[in-house]
């Protein structure tokens, strides 16, 4: 039984997705139907009328991955939302997607919006794997843009270069994160890539930023996830057992905040990092536990050495030690949870199942809390998940079982 | 094709920058092929990019310092193709300056065999051609020779 002091004060109470598809499939539909559809989802599934909607607490400033843009007011026409009484987003991008529920929790707990979504619905009109090198050049990006970092997994295998020299760390470690990830797909329905991946293959496969190859990369998917979160109080008379919000936090320190992209961490143990440590000590020190009393991460994992930089930031293992944590197998799920073992990305993580900015980890977060996760540890009862490591914010959340 | 594909960096034409008026003069240094960086009139600091405060005492301030052009690589990734350019091979590197403590740049290694760059690698600065009449510090391997206008030219 976990013993945490969280705030508990608001839960997750309803979730919903639409299918998940590969890059292009659903030019025919719009940012706001796909929005829509994981909206009407997650209020079926939390058994609340849509119209009763009255908050929208986005991340990533309400963009529909990092193009087109989610207009709170297209969504509360067509869905027929009463009266909209919160509508904000946190800054910056996938790094908010953990803490857009604590966006939502600020709303409910000031009293402004009790039904509050966050939504994050993707289509890659603007392909991400390159969207660096095609956003119009600013003055601070004239110094990053030129050198032909053309993505964010351009732009992070420099840090990840720069932690296999410190510490020692080996594409054996990225593969057996890639390899373990897709395992947990193999079981998942709505996975787009269900077939176990080989070091074979992953070792075979082509380098787009070396250190990075092809499946260090998450997938380049479509499609929407949405979340409402109430009041515990209200989310107890709804229709799913209530997942508590025991911790949320966001943001990032001056350190974090100038390196990413501008890459000026005044020391390796932050270059070489996600960024999230002064975030993992804020949410432990909330929730009044540590690392070793969660029972399931989902971590955010765009690319898989960001994974491994996460595990050390949020203290599964020691700082440099990501390498031989992740291959003593410690990171692979079993239906009970072993001591000294975090089960990681159980629905298959953005590397496998699918990429909506974070927002499928949240989910999976929920259905771990519910008992009801495809890929259930046992008794679990508290869950992280992981935002981020992107520019500042980045965000945690700390979810647990309602007692 | 046995001969190693040599880093370069993105042709003139795929290379845009703007500036405002923190940045401005790095770049019109740079058009006369100096290497400049941002240092604090008032504590000293260096920074990179450049940008309207000291982070460490809030001055506006600002010496223009003229750098010896020297750079170590702090970290690089090895790029193959860009948008437009499949065959292009690019060394994408962050590197130190030593004679602008804590600040770093963004920037490329070119004329070399990527695998002949590591952590550490010494470099000196050369200038490139961008859209519009910039030019862009890029770095070569300290002692390699710096090619013709022709060579420069296939870049």
């Amino acid at each position: 039984m976990a013993h945490d002091t969280g705030v508990r004060d608001v839960a997750i109470a309803g979730i919903g997705a639409t299918p998940y598809y590969k890059r292009g499939e659903t030019a025919g539909k719009s940012i706001t139907q796909l929005a829509g559809e994981a909206i009407l989802a997650a209020c079926a599934d939390a058994g609340v009328s849509v119209k009763d909607v009255d908050g929208l607490a986005f991340y990533s400033l309400a963009r529909a991955g990092y193009g087109e843009q989610m207009e709170a007011g297209e969504l509360v026409e067509t869905l027929g939302i009463r009266e909209l009484k919160f509508s904000a987003a946190l800054t910056g991008g996938g790094g908010g997607s953990a803490g857009a529920i604590g966006l939502a929790r600020a709303a409910i707990v000031a009293g402004d919006a009790s039904v509050v979504v966050t939504v994050m619905a993707l289509q890659q009109r603007t392909r991400l794997g390159t969207v660096v090198a095609s956003k119009a050049v600013t003055p601070v990006s004239s110094f990053v843009q030129p050198s032909g970092l053309a993505g964010p997994g351009h732009l992070m295998s420099l840090l990840t270069r720069r932690h296999m020299h410190v510490y020692g760390t080996t594409r054996d470690a990225f593969a057996e994160i890639a390899i373990s990830t897709r395992q947990n797909a193999v079981t998942r329905p709505k996975a787009r890539y269900r077939e176990p991946l080989t070091r074979e293959q992953y070792f075979s496969a082509r380098m787009i930023a070396d250190p990075l190859c092809l499946y260090d990369f998450c997938l380049e998917s479509e499609g929407a996830v949405a979340i409402v979160t109430t009041s515990l109080e209200q989310a107890r008379d709804l229709r799913q057992p209530p997942v508590p919000v025991v911790a949320a936090a966001h943001g990032g320190t001056r350190e974090w905040g100038r390196a990413f992209s501008w890459f000026g961490m005044p020391d390796d143990e932050t270059f070489a990092s996600s960024g999230n440590k002064p975030i993992a000590r804020r949410l432990y020190e909330r929730a009044g536990i540590t690392a070793q009393d969660i029972d399931v991460a989902l971590i955010y994992d765009h690319f898989t050495p960001m994974v491994l930089m996460q595990l050390e930031d949020y203290g599964f293992c020691e700082k440099g030690e990501g390498g031989p944590f992740v291959l003593s197998g410690a990171i692979r799920y079993t239906p009970e949870r072993k001591p000294g073992n975090i089960a990681v990305n159980t629905h298959g993580g953005q590397l496998s199942e699918a990429y909506v900015i974070g927002a499928t980890h949240i989910l999976e977060g929920v259905e771990q809390m519910r008992g009801t996760a495809v890929n259930q540890v046992a008794g679990a009862e508290l869950a992280l998940v992981t935002g981020g490591p992107s520019a500042i914010p980045n965000s945690g959340l700390i979810l647990g079982r309602d007692r | 094709m046995n001969a190693p594909t040599l880093a370069t960096a993105l042709p003139a034409e795929a290379v845009k920058i703007t500036t405002d008026p923190s940045t401005e003069p790095f770049w019109l240094a740079a058009r006369e092929r100096r290497l400049v960086a941002p240092r604090c009139a008032d504590c000293g600091q260096f920074r990179l990019p450049p940008s309207p405060f000291c982070p460490d005492c809030q001055s506006t301030a600002v010496d223009w310092t003229e750098l010896s052009g020297r750079a170590t690589v702090y970290t690089f990734t090895v790029v193959h193709g860009f948008p437009g350019l499949p065959d292009i091979t690019l060394v994408p590197a962050v590197v130190d300056l030593p004679d602008a403590p804590g600040a770093r740049l963004v920037t490329n290694v070119v004329g070399s065999d990527p695998a002949d760059v590591s952590i550490g690698t010494e470099l000196t600065v050369d200038f490139h051609p961008i859209s519009d009449g910039w030019l862009l510090p890029v770095f070569r391997v300290t002692g390699q020779p710096a090619p013709g206008p022709a060579a420069q030219e296939q870049a």
